[in-house]
């Protein structure tokens, strides 16, 4: 019998991914007293949260007292041109308050205003100083504070276990496929319930922020099962990653170095970003330098261009650089050193110091620094109900970086982290209501778990077939380059080809060695995510016919009305894709008012 | 720049057995020892097994022994060694060998389940928290752990003691502690715990974990000494014994 075969465990709800999000859907599915499983592909408190620098946006208030959830709602859906899912915006800047204090009870240490409350700093397109922070390592804090509670509660962990495919019993969830990274040994998981927190694919990406596990893995467990995806095509280059030396190209230099008091400059000295300043947001941005430099004192000023949402500066710094006025090395300068004390740089940015000193020979409190946008986030990824976080295929959820809607066609810098624990939180909820009423027996079809095992096992008996790291490098100078931040039809096009060529490739690629911890091996298998989504992303890019926040296209360089009022619908079924335009959903009236007020 | 070529000694096998093997890659620069080992798996061992994720010496995944010394491979360059100076990786001692330059630290996680959880006293009438921020400091330090563990790996009451292991939490763990005992507002005790199950007792404050630790926490002198003192204070101070004996 094909069910002894393999290691199996049962469970109501399975979260795969243990960033912000998984852990805290798994500790609320595991509050909710179902049996709850979390697994992740690294070890525990290294997945991709621990990187998160700035902070976590809450409309706290603690510092500007104006501030509150409508406000933070309306920066949020101007930052993301609109494209947003209004329902999730409203949830996320309803109730990102109560996560960041429900974070302080369970332990993580923010930095204190003088009457002993929360602090909070300034970021891109956020109106008031809004980012619950910890110097500028917040992620470590949130991941650490979740991972202790998780472990605290005894809630089961699988560590290094890489889940490879969902498995479905007429229509619903009923399982989950998968390998243990340390033997090689295939892993089945029985459940009424999978939340996907696995972040987004920007390792497909030549430079790139992220690390080696953002392979778009739970969008493609989602679309393998059939579910939707919307705006795929929106990819965020976040504006400052490093530039120098090679190896470290694209690591993050975070906003918050801007939100203190940084400011961008070419070589020629000048603080470029007043000529790139929007008509959109012009009437809230400063168009002198003694009026931004007074923003950082008085928000009665309007505030810096330094500071206007990511995709702008991203696209800002790219023409400065083409038009030959970069950084020696391709970038441009981003100067604190002249502006703020070598004592307040090590407090307020102590890990962007040390990350410079250790990598680049540079002192950042004495020199710019050279940096040039990276590839960061994706805003796009599994449709979701935003209240549940639903995913279109009963019993799957997904939250956090991997569900779309929250950001629109642009994210603004530390509603990432809020993000993550506003949407774990519900869809844990919802994964374990929904297990709670599940009825019927599940059945996994052995036969199907069978022939997963097979595809997984096949890149050792290619001899001497590709390498796949080739083809990941292959795929990452054809992302790199034809779909980066300013992308055409044709060059797009000619994406679609290289993709397809790599896809035949990867049929034949070979990995050398056993099944225990082998990089190679899990590669390859990773490789078939990374495609998946490359395509995915193309094809949505294809379709956008217009300009908006993380999707610029130069052959159609402005924003289209029409465009504005639809999601990009991406499906596969029988491995074909299908593309559609489906309406967003239409804000309340009582939300439009908020946009209507204040021009 | 010149095309020269950098050399590396890395260790290949499994809890059976193994050797060190040289491999020689093109060096670029700015080069970190984590560069290479990539370097060598894109074009000549596939299967060589390491942990990496942020290489930017956030996550603390690449710990390994680099001639002999704990480090992060993210962290180390290459340009710290001098021209045609060996270079040895070895995966880090302390902990059983997997394979490669991947090691079982499945040790540190069991410790972590066993800690005390903090329990924090009543809110403030207003329903706030209130925390100053010289009150935080001191366990912010703390929060910078990486969770790298090369302050275990260093730690010679397990390092060549596996015996002691079932005893001892190891430097990682008293900085929890530590940070746990310090938060503004907890009330926990965990005295007994630190004293008998944590086995604080067995360090004798050599230091070696302080050296090696990454993100610079003095981890002997403002987690483990506050610690031990707590632990004389509560149990070999007289007047704290007598008071002990009359509650009971």
């Amino acid at each position: 019998m094909a069910a002894d075969k393999y290691e199996t465990h049962e469970y109501d709800v399975v979260v795969i991914g243990a960033g912000g999000a998984g852990l805290r859907a798994a500790i609320e599915a595991s509050a909710q007293g179902v049996k709850t499983a979390l697994i992740c592909k690294s070890l525990l408190g290294k997945a991709h949260t621990v990187m998160a620098e700035g902070g976590i946006a809450a409309a706290l208030g603690n510092v500007y007292s104006e501030d509150n959830w409508q406000v933070h709602f309306r920066d949020t859906m101007r930052g993301g041109k609109m494209l947003n899912n209004w329902r999730m915006a409203q949830l996320h800047a309803q109730e990102a308050p109560d996560r960041v204090l429900e974070l302080e009870e369970w332990g993580a240490l923010f930095d204190r205003t003088p009457d002993g409350r929360i602090l909070q700093r300034d970021f891109g397109g956020h109106r008031y100083a809004r980012l619950a922070h910890v110097g500028d390592r917040t992620g470590l804090e949130m991941i650490r504070t979740l991972q202790q509670h998780a472990v605290h509660k005894g809630i089961d962990v699988y560590m290094e276990c890489n889940i490879q495919r969902l498995l479905i019993d007429g229509g619903r969830i009923c399982g989950a496929f998968g390998y243990w990274r340390e033997s090689g040994r295939f892993v089945l998981f029985k459940t009424k319930a999978v939340v996907v927190a696995t972040g987004g694919g920007g390792k497909a990406w030549k430079f790139t922020s992220n690390s080696w596990e953002y392979t778009g893995d739970g969008i493609t467990l989602a679309t393998d099962v059939g579910a939707d995806l919307i705006d795929i095509e929106m990819v965020q280059f976040h504006p400052t990653g490093m530039v120098w030396p090679p190896s470290v190209r694209g690591i993050l230099v975070t906003e918050g170095v801007r939100g203190d008091g940084g400011t961008l400059k070419n070589s020629e000295g000048k603080r470029f970003m007043f000529n790139y300043i929007p008509d959109f947001f012009k009437a809230e941005t400063a168009d002198s330098e003694k009026e931004a430099d007074a923003w950082y004192e008085d928000k009665k000023n309007r505030r810096t261009p330094d500071l206007l949402p990511r995709d702008e500066v991203a696209r800002a710094i790219n023409s400065e650089v083409k038009a030959g006025r970069g950084s020696p090395h391709g970038g441009v300068l981003l100067d604190i050193a002249s502006r703020r004390s070598p004592d307040y740089i090590k407090k307020r940015l102590p890990s962007m110091y040390h990350q410079f000193k250790e990598l680049a020979d540079v002192d950042i409190t004495k020199e710019a620094m050279e940096v040039g946008p990276t590839c960061h986030y994706f805003m796009g990824g599994v449709r979701v109900n935003a209240d549940t976080a639903a995913s279109t295929v009963p019993g799957l959820f997904a939250a956090g970086e991997v569900a779309a809607g929250l950001h629109g066609a642009n994210r603004l810098g530390g509603n990432s982290l809020s993000d993550l624990v506003v949407f774990g939180r519900r869809a844990g909820l919802s994964a374990a209501e929904y297990a709670k009423a599940s009825a019927g027996k599940l059945t996994i079809d052995l036969g199907q778990v069978e022939e997963v095992a097979n595809t997984l096992l096949a890149p050792f008996n290619n001899n001497g077939g590709e390498n796949p790291y080739t083809i990941h490098a292959n795929l990452q100078d054809c992302m790199q380059n034809l779909v980066g931040i300013i992308r055409t039809e044709k060059e797009l096009r000619q994406a679609l080809e290289e993709i397809e060529k790599l896809k035949q490739r990867l049929k034949r690629v070979s990995v050398e060695g056993h099944r225990q911890y082998n990089p190679g091996w899990h590669l390859a298998l990773d490789l078939h995510s990374l495609l998946s989504v490359s395509e995915a992303v193309t094809l949505a890019a294809i379709e956008r016919k217009e300009s908006r926040g993380g999707h610029t296209r130069e052959d159609y360089p402005d924003p289209d009305p029409k465009f504005g009022k639809v999601n990009i619908v991406i499906r596969k079924k029988n491995a074909e894709w299908s593309l559609a335009q489906e309406p967003l959903s239409e804000m309340p009236d009582d939300l439009k008012v908020l946009f209507e007020e204040k021009k | 720049m010149a095309a020269t070529d950098v050399t590396m000694r890395v260790w290949r096998g499994d809890a059976a057995g193994g050797e060190f093997k040289e491999y020689r890659v093109p060096a670029q620069e700015g080069m970190v020892v984590l560069d290479v080992v990539h370097t060598i798996q894109a074009t000549q061992a596939p299967d060589l097994a390491v942990r990496w994720n942020c290489k930017a010496g956030k996550c603390g995944s690449c710990s390994a022994e680099i001639n002999g010394k704990p480090r992060l491979m993210c962290m180390t360059r290459m340009n710290t060694f001098q021209p045609g100076e060996p270079i040895t990786i070895a995966p880090v001692k302390t902990f059983p060998l997997i394979k490669d330059l991947v090691t079982d630290v499945s040790f540190n996680y069991e410790k972590a389940k066993a800690i005390p959880p903090l329990k924090l006293k009543p809110k403030e009438a207003d329903g706030t928290r209130r925390m100053f921020q010289e009150d935080v400091d001191r366990v912010q330090e703390f929060h910078k752990c990486i969770e790298c563990f090369l302050c275990q790996n260093v730690c010679h009451v397990i390092r060549d003691h596996e015996e002691n292991k079932q005893w001892f939490a190891g430097p990682r763990l008293f900085v929890r502690l530590a940070s746990l005992e310090m938060h503004p507002l907890d009330i926990a005790d965990r005295s007994e715990f630190i004293k008998d199950h944590a086995g604080l007792g067995f360090c004798n404050i050599t230091k070696c974990c302080t050296e090696v630790c990454p993100e610079n926490i003095h981890i002997t002198d403002n987690a483990i000494i506050p610690l031990k003192e707590r632990v004389v204070d509560e149990y070999f101070d007289p007047v704290m014994w007598l008071l002990r004996k009359l509650k009971k």
